[in-house]
């Protein structure tokens, strides 16, 4: 009995030992830190939305600026095939984005008319809640929802729970699908999500999304892109001129992309 | 013992067959040189020690991702006080180059496989219909 405690206590303290030491080394190993005075998510406070111009988007037919500049930059593969397609901003009919919002007698232009959607980093992402990994979550600084691949086990609860489709799965290796690659931007690899981020590498610069500037650049400037939480930005400005809408509002997401009809 | 001449070719030929990845990998030329590594030409200072980046690389690339992409930190201070931009493809082979000349030279060689490249692009290595 005796014997059996001493080699009990034997274990136990060595195993103390051992996890602190572990610990220890850990802590020794002097890793330098992040520098976070230079990082981009500062003190203030925003809320990053898009304010999409309907009437403006259908000025210039059949324009792609937007889909092409995000997908060349950001790597994503065009698979051609609906069921394996990956997209992180693409066109959609008006009746198909605003399911809840139409009927039969809609305005001519409106009926049947292409929009740009995208993922509308919702307040309330379901996405997030059901994500088992917290490979997507909201950044509480800037209000995006963000998707770390590290993370992404490829469970696919994410692509069910959203609402608008914004989520796209990689059944196949994505680069198989890629002509060209961007390296300044990783590709994905097979078994993970992923969807526009509000290209929050750029904005980490003090850059506008690649959709907003290549809109301006070459399409007819409809999209407009700002802090929500500031009064004084484009975005506000515009949702205060003209009657806005936003996609499924009836779910209680609350989408943070606007579309001015 | 009867057959003694059989069982003893027998056990020879066994012993050769089952000890053969031994000798034959003994007998390969070069056998346990180490990794030949291209060093960069560029910079003579890693942004930590060569004795910290040979033994803790993926330690401090962990943190790194978890730094930029969970708390969206971009920037690195080393112990020695320099800034530098995180990044594997921007910092990292900006310096080493092509990681078929670093990395996978070490990786290969201790038969290791990091996922790293799966989705991180690697200029100098072309990546599409590759991995």
């Amino acid at each position: 009995m005796d014997d059996s405690k001493r080699g009990f206590l034997k274990v136990a303290g060595g195993t103390v030992l051992g996890t602190l030491g572990a610990a220890w080394s850990r802590a020794s190993l002097g890793l330098g830190k992040a520098d976070e005075a230079a990082t981009v998510a500062s003190n203030q406070v925003r809320n990053w939305g898009m304010v999409i111009d309907v009437k403006r988007c259908r000025e210039k037919e059949g324009c792609d600026a937007c889909i092409r500049a995000c997908h060349i930059n950001h790597n994503v593969p065009s698979i051609g095939s609906t069921k394996e397609e990956v997209k992180w901003i693409w066109k959609e009919p008006y009746e198909h984005a605003f399911p809840t919002q139409t009927h039969p007698y809609l305005e001519e232009p409106l009926h049947d008319q292409k929009l740009p959607v995208l993922c509308n980093h919702c307040e309330n992402p379901p996405c997030v809640r059901v994500c088992p990994t917290q490979a997507t979550w909201k950044r509480e600084e800037d209000g995006i929802v963000m998707m770390d691949p590290h993370r992404c086990i490829g469970c696919r609860y994410c692509l069910v729970a959203c609402p608008f489709g914004a989520r796209s799965f990689n059944w196949s290796d994505p680069r198989l699908h890629l002509t060209e690659t961007n390296p300044d931007y990783p590709t994905r690899t097979r078994g993970v999500v992923e969807k526009c981020t509000f290209c929050d590498e750029r904005l980490a610069d003090g850059k506008l999304p690649l959709c907003v500037e290549a809109c301006r650049a070459e399409g007819p400037g409809a999209l407009y892109f700002g802090d929500l939480e500031d009064p004084e930005s484009e975005v506000r400005r515009v949702l205060k001129e003209r009657y806005s809408i936003r996609r499924k509002p009836d779910l209680g997401t609350g989408p943070q992309v606007y579309y001015l009809v | 013992m009867y057959d003694g001449g059989k069982v003893i070719a027998g056990l020879l030929i066994f012993g050769a067959l089952v000890s053969f990845p031994f000798w034959y990998d003994w007998a390969q030329p070069g056998r346990g040189d180490p990794p030949d590594l291209a060093k960069p030409k560029t910079a003579d200072q890693c942004i930590e020690s060569v004795e910290f980046m040979r033994a803790h690389h993926m330690t401090l690339l962990n943190q790194w991702r978890d730094d930029f992409v969970r708390k969206g930190q971009r920037v690195y201070v080393s112990t020695t006080g320099k800034s530098f931009r995180i990044g594997l493809t921007g910092t990292c082979l900006s310096c080493h180059g092509a990681r078929a000349d670093f990395c996978d030279r070490c990786h290969e060689y201790v038969g290791e496989n990091p996922p790293c490249w799966d989705c991180h692009v690697d200029a100098h290595t072309p990546t599409p219909g590759g991995s």
